[in-house]
């Protein structure tokens, strides 16, 4: 499904990502964890092409595609994102949020788009909230809101970045429970978390990134309780 | 009451100077737009137009812009004093309110714009749907500051002999020896303009606030 090979990003002199390989088939959960400043969200964001690489390459369905490509907001309809705090539009509707991209981008007639807006914010269990602005909900409740708002474009894969790292605690089993949902339906994800309990459950593949590279990578099992790289071993430790 | 009938002599004079005004406010908003976008463009064929733009307006006198515009561009295109007077007025406010739009576009969370490609939008949409609306929200105590000043810079299109209340109250004054009647008539023109200018502008940040979204 996405094939990323030997990935260079630098920010100025500053190399960020280096000679980075990662596949991520159909269907898989791919979680990412790595210390602050160790290149995941960049790593992600070059996926979604919201950040440029300077070298390698990044394919997508087979598909290879350039970061100097004229269509790239062709594929990034393909690529659903989540983002740490939301971005939601905030002169917007719940309602207007998710089907923002139905209308504008896909050219869905609007009673259409409402009927699917509704049913997607069924599933994340915010369709109570469907006529509210964003300033009105809480912060669990708006990342579930840019789920649906990212589900509507029927992606072929969803990014996300940190998503709970930004909710009070108690908000953030839900957020997981939709994302856990979603899984479960066979969607294609790769997820920058910390959450343990949410990796070992779901992800079918950790990786570990240390200083720009993929240090290490396996089942949830090999990476949590049998580390092999010592630098692995010790940000385990911090984090546990 | 003789101050009266001269308060009614007055009113056409007041409606020139809002029209003048008006035409400043329009003219300089579409002319805002438009060079705050292009100031703000990746393209320098568009960006340094736009930059020398507002350099050369907000670096020189309203006075002098229109005393150009109307002396100077004879040679090329003869225009009566009214529509000197919209225009110049136009091409001055549309520097300073260009210089609001980019303030506001900018002050726009990038996370927005991400959110807007994420769905796949292109630039031009993202700018349409979600940058704009909320940078022209942000505008609103800005511009209400700029309308006010264009509403008293009207009054140097008496420089070019447009009847507005400024050029009328000289002209009674220096034709009665009453100046300083004739001033204050023109100053409560302007005060009741600008205090409903002031008002409508509060009333329309009221009410986006309330029934449409707080940040
Ligand atoms: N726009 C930018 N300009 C310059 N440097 C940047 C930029 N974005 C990120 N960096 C740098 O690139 C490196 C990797 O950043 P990145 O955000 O990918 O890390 P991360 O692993 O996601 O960290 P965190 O866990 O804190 O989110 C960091 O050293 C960061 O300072
Ligand atoms: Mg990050």
């Amino acid at each position: 499904m996405i094939k990323v090979s030997k990935l260079n990003k630098w920010y100025g002199k500053h190399h960020v990502l280096k000679d980075i390989n990662m596949t991520v088939d159909a269907g898989e959960v791919v979680v990412i964890i790595g210390a602050s400043g160790s290149g995941k969200s960049t790593l992600v964001r070059c996926i979604n092409f919201l950040e440029k690489a300077q070298k390698g390459t990044i394919t997508i369905d087979g598909q290879v595609i350039s970061h100097k490509s004229k269509k790239l907001h062709l594929i990034r309809r393909e690529v659903g994102m989540v983002f740490q705090h939301f971005n939601l539009f905030p002169h917007m509707t719940v309602m207007g949020n998710v089907i923002e991209g139905l209308v504008y981008v896909k050219g869905m007639p609007k009673e259409e788009a409402i009927e699917e807006g509704k049913r997607l914010l069924e599933k994340v269990g915010m369709a109570d909230k469907a006529d509210v602005y964003p300033s009105m909900i809480s912060g669990g409740q708006k990342q579930r809101v840019a789920i649906a708002r990212a589900l509507a474009m029927n992606p072929k894969i969803m990014l996300f970045d940190e998503p709970t790292s930004a909710l009070d605690p108690e908000l953030v089993g839900d957020v997981l429970a939709v994302m856990q949902q979603l899984a479960n339906d066979g969607m294609t994800m790769v997820v920058i978390t910390h959450e343990m309990g949410f990796a070992r459950e779901v992800a079918d593949r950790v990786i570990y990134m240390d200083e720009g590279r993929i240090i290490e990578e396996g089942t949830p099992e090999e990476i949590y309780n049998n580390p092999k790289n010592e630098r692995t071993k010790e940000f385990l430790s911090k984090i546990l | 009451m003789e101050i009266l009938k001269y308060f009614y002599d007055f009113l056409p004079a007041a409606g020139m100077t809002l029209q003048v005004t008006a035409a400043g406010i329009i003219i300089g908003m579409a002319l805002g737009l438009i060079f705050a976008l292009m100031r703000l463009s990746k393209f320098k064929f568009l960006s340094y137009p736009a930059k020398f733009y507002i350099w050369l307006i907000r670096g020189t006198p309203l006075l002098l812009q229109l005393l150009f515009i109307y002396f100077g561009l004879v040679g090329i295109i003869k225009l009566d004093q009214i529509p000197s007077a919209f225009i110049a007025l136009g091409i001055h406010n549309g520097a300073y309110i260009a210089e609001i739009f980019r303030g506001a576009i900018q002050s726009v969370d990038r996370g927005q714009r991400e959110a807007g490609k994420s769905l796949g939008m292109t630039n031009w949409m993202i700018m349409r749907r979600i940058i704009l609306p909320q940078a022209l929200k942000r505008s609103i105590p800005p511009l209400s500051n700029q309308f006010i000043i264009a509403l008293k810079d009207s009054s140097l299109a008496s420089a070019i002999a447009v009847p507005e209340l400024l050029l009328l109250a000289r002209q009674y004054g220096s034709a009665t020896y009453r100046l300083m009647d004739f001033l204050a008539i023109a100053a409560v023109y302007y005060l009741t303009m600008t205090t409903i200018l002031t008002a409508i502008a509060n009333l329309i940040e009221k009410k986006l606030n309330i029934s449409d979204y707080r940040e």
